[in-house]
């Protein structure tokens, strides 16, 4: 699944950052995932627990949902993105590559494609709390 | 605040032996076509072969190779179908034949999902067919692909070359590996281009001579392997598979 994918890109990079930060173990990893993506949230959880390394064995993963919001470039209108205004082709190439979006949805307002992302395109990794050795 | 697809990408590109970016300054060159005729020769030759086709807002090696609607497959990231024995992964997959309108930042981010969700598995080559001029993809490569090589594509026009000139420049500058530059579309026999990127410090690996038979045999890959443009390619293969890229 595409969600696999993004969660091993997670834990990769957790992983990483925890060995560069000199962290024995993590704690807490907090997600931003943007709406854009469609992520199926319960595929990509059940995939971070499963692919979780020792340095993340007891890892909480707090998962903050970002709604996606757009901005047309050509008129300045801001808007929510609404996946049921996408057909079935769009939906599942969004989902794959959030950037597509240029080629399914345009502005309400002036019917531009040239718009950007201002919030909730993918995932991030806001924070990582863990513990030093004494 | 992290972005965690990059630390995917190097992982991704594991089995992976060599990556060939086929670039150049300018467009309309023939890139598409050596880079999609390059990865057919190699394939033909017994190597394992993906192309890349990271030219994300005017994708055309699906036209060069006739793949018809070819889907990739979800198996914990993206299968690229396989079309004529390539592995073969482009933007056209989810945007079919509609528009790509994306500006700089739409094309890092698009470049960095495909390279950190793409599964290649094992490659002797992967061949990339970038998008023309020294622009964010390019920039993006070169961050992000380790051990990335670039082979440069040329015509004989000094318009074509004077950006050649620059992009090679930058390259050398910047430490990245640069094979060489293929001479495409010659019309008369000249020594100017060898002269030119011999003394930038490149290799010149040859002219492929224009070949007015070859628009013909685009879609149809039979056809393509025949013209006297892939004879031409072919003999310039031979000669950059001697570098020993893959060990």
């Amino acid at each position: 699944m595409h969600e696999w994918a993004l969660a091993e890109a997670v834990i990769s990079s957790a992983t990483e950052i925890a060995e560069k930060e000199g962290l024995e173990e993590v704690g807490e990893v907090v997600l931003e995932i943007g709406e854009l993506q469609q992520i199926e949230h319960d595929i990509f959880e059940s995939a971070l627990l499963q692919l979780r390394t020792p340095k993340l064995r007891k890892a909480k993963f707090t998962i903050r949902k970002a709604k996606a919001k757009l901005k047309c470039r050509s008129c300045e209108n801001q808007w929510a993105f609404n996946s049921t205004k996408l057909d079935e082709e769009g939906k599942e190439a969004v989902h794959f590559l959030p950037e597509v979006a240029h080629t399914y949805i345009r502005c309400p307002k002036c019917g531009s494609p040239d718009f950007g992302v201002t919030e909730g395109r993918g995932i991030l990794i806001r924070t990582i709390r863990g513990a030093r050795p004494t | 605040m992290t972005d965690p697809r990059t630390s995917m990408i190097s992982k991704r590109l594991r089995g992976v032996r060599s990556v060939i970016a086929v670039s150049s300054g300018k467009g309309g060159v023939g890139k598409s076509l050596i880079a999609s005729v390059l990865a057919l020769i190699l394939a033909r030759k017994g190597f394992k072969v993906g192309l890349f086709d990271l030219d994300l807002t005017g994708p055309s090696t699906h036209i060069i190779l006739g793949t018809g609607k070819l889907k990739p497959r979800e198996e914990n990231g993206i299968i690229p179908p396989v079309i004529e024995g390539l592995k073969y992964m482009s933007i056209v997959h989810y945007v079919h034949d509609h528009a790509s309108p994306l500006r700089g930042s739409d094309i890092s981010n698009a470049l960095t999902e495909l390279l950190a969700v793409t599964v290649w598995g094992e490659l002797d080559y992967l061949i990339m067919d970038t998008s023309p001029g020294i622009c964010d993809s390019t920039l993006d490569l070169l961050t992000l692909v380790k051990d990335i090589k670039f082979l440069i594509v040329t015509t004989p026009s000094n318009l074509a070359f004077e950006t050649v000139r620059k992009l090679i420049s930058l390259l050398l500058e910047l430490n990245a590996s640069v094979i060489g530059v293929i001479e495409n579309m010659r019309m008369r026999h000249s020594d100017h281009t060898r002269q030119q990127t011999e003394r930038l410090g490149a290799r010149y690996w040859g002219a492929i001579a224009f070949d007015p038979r070859l628009e013909e045999s685009i879609g149809n890959t039979d056809k393509l392997l025949m013209t006297e443009f892939t004879k031409s390619l072919e003999e310039i293969a031979e000669r950059i598979l001697r570098l020993r890229l893959v060990e």
